[in-house]
């Protein structure tokens, strides 16, 4: 079982969410990254952009094959990780640290208690994970 | 294409050998093969830098004999196979009349009336029919199932075949090949790949296939040897701009289109294709394969629109992150006018153009031995 930290919420695409104050960081999972191999791209959306809760805000993109990312919570984009666009390999290598991908300011608080926590996560993954 | 199920998919004799390594499994051409071991940008670097080996024993195998062989493969395949002496291999293609790539294929003169013909597993069938049926006088044998097939690339493959063979491999020179045991199998070792590295291509029976592999992993730890899966296998195989059929080559491309004319030999004589394909000639190809380098490193996959100032002029066939050039590569069909070195253009990536230049091929420098 892949590394699914216990103070994250989770999305069943994949997704970790981590409160920081007010603001929301995102990214993949150890699960996610695994699965799609080698990161070769991350195309994330511009400080601003306006994200809904289970829509695409991106995409990733391994050596074999496209992968939507789809956002936690709605909400503004604050903060983007634009190491990713020179060094996309750092999500696999820091999925939880380096390998972040955008920071949301949330526009409805609700949205983050309907998240999955990681005990939820894991069994979601251990029955089959949507594979 | 859609694949079939799980348990009709054909089994090579290294499967058990691939899942007990932990392989990701995937259908491919109506067989079960690895994707990769470890991780494709990992396993691409192995074969780079050390030495990899590489399950193709999905590959088709037909062997011709007799008075009527060499006519039987002139008449089926654009190269000219009476140039080949004994102990050489050939890149060749089978063109259909229109000049459509039916396959391509390695063509082995295994003596100076027998030949042995490899072609791709996902056409081997289709291939069986067409030789069968154009070439009937020709007495043919089709040995896919009793083949095994293992590919030792890199730049350690000649030390590691070397220490396992019971004969020289160091005078087998590049597109030729030589009988010989190694590790005890009997095998027909070809200098020939798919990689651009150095390397061999070990065609041997069927059931001796796992003993080959395991000695090869076994003695090739000191080389750092690995065994590498079809996902490598596609990132190095297009570094090196080597099409892929089904994929970059099929029935609607021509041999010129796809920069394969110098696999054409329209002096040898008569061919399926031939008049079609020297007709394309005397006009030109309407458009040219060439090698694409995104700007940035966005991926430009199979069916994208190459695009300039907002007219679709073209469609990328193969795509990927080259990890030996560090940078994301395409193979695409342009029109003509806009196939020169150089020219910018750009791809239309889910929705967005993303600036692209074409630029010489191959986007490697090969390591083969000349």
């Amino acid at each position: 079982m892949a590394n699914v930290p216990a103070e994250l919420r989770y999305t069943e695409e994949h997704e970790w969410a981590k409160k920081e104050g007010e603001r929301i960081r995102v990214g993949i999972t150890a699960f996610a990254q695994e699965q799609l191999g080698d990161v070769v791209f991350v195309e994330l959306p511009k400080v601003g952009a306006k994200v809904a809760q289970r829509q695409s805000f991106g995409v990733v993109e391994s050596v074999k094959a496209v992968s939507d990312l789809f956002a936690p919570v709605s909400g503004e984009v604050s903060e983007i990780n634009a190491q990713l666009a020179s060094a996309p390999e750092t999500v696999n290598a820091d999925p939880y640290g380096k390998g972040w991908m955008i920071v949301v300011k949330p526009t409805n608080a609700a949205e983050w208690d309907a998240l999955l926590t990681a005990a939820q996560y894991e069994a979601f993954v251990a029955q089959g994970g949507g594979h | 294409m859609s694949e079939p199920s799980t348990s009709d998919l054909k089994r090579t004799p290294l499967h058990d050998a691939h899942v007990k390594a932990g392989a990701r499994m995937v259908p491919f051409g109506g067989w079960q093969m690895p994707v990769q071991y470890t991780g494709i940008v990992e396993e691409h670097r192995t074969v780079r830098a050390k030495v990899g080996l590489f399950d193709v024993s999905h590959m088709g195998e037909f062997e011709v004999d007799g008075p009527g062989a060499l006519a039987a493969v002139q008449r089926l395949t654009t190269n000219d196979a009476a140039a080949l002496e004994v102990g050489q291999l050939q890149y060749s293609l089978v063109c259909a009349p229109d000049g459509g790539i039916v396959d391509d294929a390695t063509v082995y003169r295994l003596a100076a009336d027998r030949f042995m013909v490899v072609v791709n597993a996902s056409n081997t069938d289709i291939d069986w029919a067409w030789v069968t049926e154009r070439a009937p006088a020709a007495r043919w044998r089709n040995v896919s199932l009793a083949t095994g097939l293992v590919a030792v690339q890199g730049p350690r493959a000649e030390t590691l075949v070397g220490r396992l063979a019971d004969r020289d491999v160091t005078g087998i020179g590049y597109f030729r090949f030589a009988n010989g045991g190694v590790a005890g199998v009997p095998t027909l070792i070809s200098r020939s790949g798919y990689t651009g590295e150095d390397g061999f291509e070990l065609y041997v029976p069927w059931d001796d296939t796992p003993r080959l592999w395991q000695a090869l992993l076994t003695s090739g730890e000191a080389d750092g040897v690995a065994p590498i899966g079809l996902g490598a296998r596609d990132t190095l195989r297009l570094e090196m701009r080597y099409t892929l059929y089904g994929n970059d080559i099929d029935r609607t491309t021509n041999p010129l289109e796809a920069g394969l004319g110098w696999a054409v030999k329209p002096a040898k004589g008569d061919f399926i294709g031939r008049d079609a394909i020297e007709a394309v000639r005397a006009a030109g190809p309407r458009r040219r394969l060439v090698g694409l380098e995104m700007a940035d490193r966005s991926i430009a996959r199979h069916g994208y629109p190459v695009v300039e100032d907002g007219r679709t002029l073209g469609v990328v066939v193969s795509g990927s992150y080259g990890p030996s050039v560090d940078r994301s590569i395409a193979l695409a069909y342009v029109e003509s006018a806009h196939a020169g070195i150089g020219t910018d253009l750009a791809v239309e990536i889910r929705g967005t153009p993303r600036a692209a230049r074409v630029v010489r091929t191959p986007f490697y420098a090969p390591k083969v031995k000349r």
